[in-house]
């Protein structure tokens, strides 16, 4: 078996990329409209009409979303906002509320497909077969099982994976040593080759989001979906995983990733997705969308500049015009 | 070089890349802990043997006890069942608390088939099919939920097993509470026995040679449980293995790397109790088909003897078994010799070794949470 090289070994194709040069990824960005929901020029994910209420409340509420296919976007919002909800819905592990089942025919049924393969009612383990893979808030690590254990398990098609050939070890060895050796690369980029044989409960928080994240690339994605992944990182190890993600834009793979931090959304992200109380606020580059009024407002409240410390506020006509104004924004929103 | 001992890591390793921290520490105190384990188990059994065979006190009539016990188709039957409960709990993380109800379930379609005309090889069929049956129809709705509801599923179907072998309206197959007397169906295994007749003595073990309860039985008990080892070594050594570690550790995680986890969940219950409707066969084979044989408290001792072994470990199982059926005969037959019957009666002995197993037990749950064969370091990292 040749010896594949360390990128080949993560991405399926790797000169595929055309936005590796960040002008062309500028110049992508710029021709795209920056508004809720506008459509991508290439879009590797299309979702549509996702909607989940747990109980009264409704947690996600998201009309349609397209995200570009070999960037880097960041889906971002204040706690609560639904981005995990919204994650796990498109990554199979929830169902939508308006999904379309045999006894329940919603008016806007929830569809989405990646990569033009429709994944409404798909399991979670389909959906990462079709090339979408995703990492955990709270990492998946698999404690009692050593590092290297952790990684073989993201390999795709092992033959000693089916019971049938499972005890016969000459017809798995060889494709064995194969992942073997492709682990071992994934390792050393994310630094843990030395770690190979602990158990992956010895890891650090952050070695573990490492670790979960090389396992997801065991499998060859076209698209991750990293949830939090610098959440509990220390910042020396963020900065080389900014890095890492960084390097897997440019191989081709295409990055969506959670985060509540703005600052390092603003470092990596090629493209920003808000959402806020379920819905997507605003989409843009990262100044563009750091700069909207509505992003503002859901991250630090509408009324954030209105200054409590000073004592005019407090004359009962400022309050009943604030109170309006509240009033008012209730309104519109309803 | 690594000397793992997790197979295929072994064997994986390109000699190429010596890396530092391949010969780990750990894996030299488990390769001195191992050979510590096997002196003392083999100085034991010698020592029992001596006093056994050569001596003539109460002491010599308990050891000879107790090395009959370790060595009982039963003991065997037993430890088989426990093997396919390790697949279960100890590598895929099921929690299967009716493990005796597949054995009834393979003793009664193995003595069923047999009393019925089958051939040997067609009633193995029928007890395997009948206990293939039952996993599908326990697993097809519990594996997708929680785990905890594989564990309700199987104890009430294992208790409705046995309540409908005991039906008076089945009599005429499973006989009702009198249970199927094992003259019935054991002929055609003792016909196959190729011993002849007689009797033959090795040290404290005196048996027939084929006989209801002889060599034979224990030959062909004691040659499935190595088979039955040998096969699920090379499969819990196999990806196929790591998967089932996987799914054990989190199944969401395996899920989100594209695994049919609910398809591996269905193998493994199927295999494993598989393996305890086998141990059912085995058991019931010197003995007779009696539904009451193979309750929960069955279901307890296999838990047992696996939790005392080590989960998760090859031959952990077949130590566990052996151990937990020869040092309950040891207690009680310790009781017996020397405690006066004014406090202890024989029947009280008897119920006086259950308790002892239970705080025995006990006491292992708290400081060797790993068992005698497992690795205390899988158990550091809770999942």
């Amino acid at each position: 078996m040749p010896e594949k090289t360390s990128a080949s070994a993560a991405t399926p194709d790797t000169t595929a990329n055309p936005y590796a040069d960040p002008a062309a990824r500028k110049e992508l960005v710029r021709g795209i409209e920056a508004r809720p929901g506008s459509s991508k020029p290439d879009p590797i994910l299309e979702v549509d009409n996702i909607v989940r209420n747990f109980g009264g409340i409704t947690a996600v509420d998201v009309d349609h979303l397209e995200v570009q296919r070999n960037i880097i976007t960041a889906l971002i919002g204040p706690n609560g906002a639904g981005k995990t909800t919204f994650f796990n819905l498109i990554t199979g592990f929830d169902k939508p509320t308006s999904a379309q089942t045999l006894t329940h025919r919603p008016e806007a049924p929830a569809h989405w497909s990646f990569d033009g393969k429709a994944l409404d009612n798909t399991s979670a383990s389909a959906v990462s077969r079709a090339g979408m893979v995703r990492t955990f808030q709270l990492t998946k690590a698999l404690n009692r099982m050593t590092v290297m254990d952790n990684m073989m398990l993201g390999a795709r098609g092992q033959t000693g994976e089916n019971l049938l050939t499972s005890w016969l070890k000459p017809t798995w060895r060889a494709q064995e040593r194969e992942i073997e050796g492709k682990a071992h690369e994934l390792l050393q980029r994310f630094t843990l080759y030395e770690k190979r044989h602990d158990y992956a409960g010895s890891l650090s928080g952050g070695q573990r989001k490492l670790l979960e994240m090389a396992r997801a690339l065991m499998t060859d994605p076209q698209m991750i979906m990293l949830d939090e992944p610098m959440a509990g990182v220390n910042p020396a190890l963020t900065q080389s995983l900014l890095g890492h993600i960084q390097g897997l834009r440019d191989e081709g793979v295409t990055v969506l990733f959670v985060e509540h931090d703005m600052h390092m959304v603003r470092h990596i992200s090629d493209w920003v997705v808000v959402m806020a109380e379920g819905r997507i606020v605003a989409e843009g580059e990262a100044d563009v969308v750091m700069a909207d009024k509505a992003v503002i407002d859901a991250y630090l409240g509408a009324h954030h500049d209105t200054d409590l410390g000073d004592d005019s506020l407090l004359t009962d006509e400022t309050m009943a015009n604030l109170q309006d104004e509240a009033a008012a924004e209730e309104k519109h929103r309803d | 070089m690594s000397q793992d001992t997790t197979a295929y890591s072994a064997d994986a390793v390109e000699p190429d890349t010596p890396a530092p921290g391949d010969e780990r520490p750990e894996n030299r105190i488990d390769r001195r802990k191992t050979v510590v384990l096997t002196v003392l188990g083999i100085a034991i059994v010698a020592v029992m043997w001596y006093v056994a065979t050569s001596t003539d006190g109460p002491m010599a009539r308990v050891f000879s006890g107790v090395l009959r016990e370790a060595i009982s188709p039963q003991t065997a039957a037993v430890a088989i069942a426990v093997v396919g409960l390790n697949i279960h709990f100890g590598f895929t993380g099921l929690l299967n608390i009716g493990q005796a109800g597949f054995m009834l379930l393979g003793a009664y379609g193995f003595a069923i088939a047999l009393n019925e005309g089958a051939g040997l090889p067609l009633a193995v069929l029928v007890g395997l099919g009948a206990s293939v049956a039952f996993a599908l129809l326990l697993g097809v709705p519990t594996l997708k939920l929680r785990g905890d509801y594989l564990a309700i599923v199987t104890i009430s179907a294992a208790e409705i097993v046995r309540y409908t072998g005991r039906l008076s309206q089945l009599t005429e197959y499973t006989g009702g509470s009198q249970g199927l007397p094992g003259s019935r169906y054991r002929g055609e295994f003792t016909d196959l026995s190729f011993f002849g007749d007689g009797r033959t003595t090795i040290g404290p073990w005196s048996y027939q040679n084929t006989g209801v309860d002889g060599w034979w039985a224990r030959a062909v008990s004691w040659a499935v449980v190595l088979l039955v080892v040998i096969v699920v070594a090379l499969l819990v050594r196999s990806p196929w293995g790591r998967l089932l570690r996987g799914i054990r550790e989190d199944e969401d995680a395996i899920r989100s790397l594209g695994k049919n986890v609910y398809a591996v969940k269905m193998q493994a219950l199927i295999i494993g109790g598989g393996l305890g409707a086998l141990g059912g066969m085995l058991y019931v084979l010197p003995s007779s088909v009696q539904a009451d044989q193979m309750g929960r408290q069955l279901t307890f001792f296999i838990w047992t003897a696996l939790l005392l072994g080590g989960a998760a470990t090859i031959f952990g199982p077949v130590l566990g078994a052996i151990i937990f059926f020869s040092v309950r005969i040891l207690i009680r037959g310790v009781t017996n010799a020397y405690v006066p019957d004014s406090i202890l009666n024989t029947q009280q002995t008897e119920q006086f070794s259950w308790v002892v197993v239970g705080v025995i037990l006990m006491l292992l749950v708290i400081f060797r949470p790993q068992g005698i064969l497992g690795n205390k370091r899988e158990l550091q990292f809770n999942a």
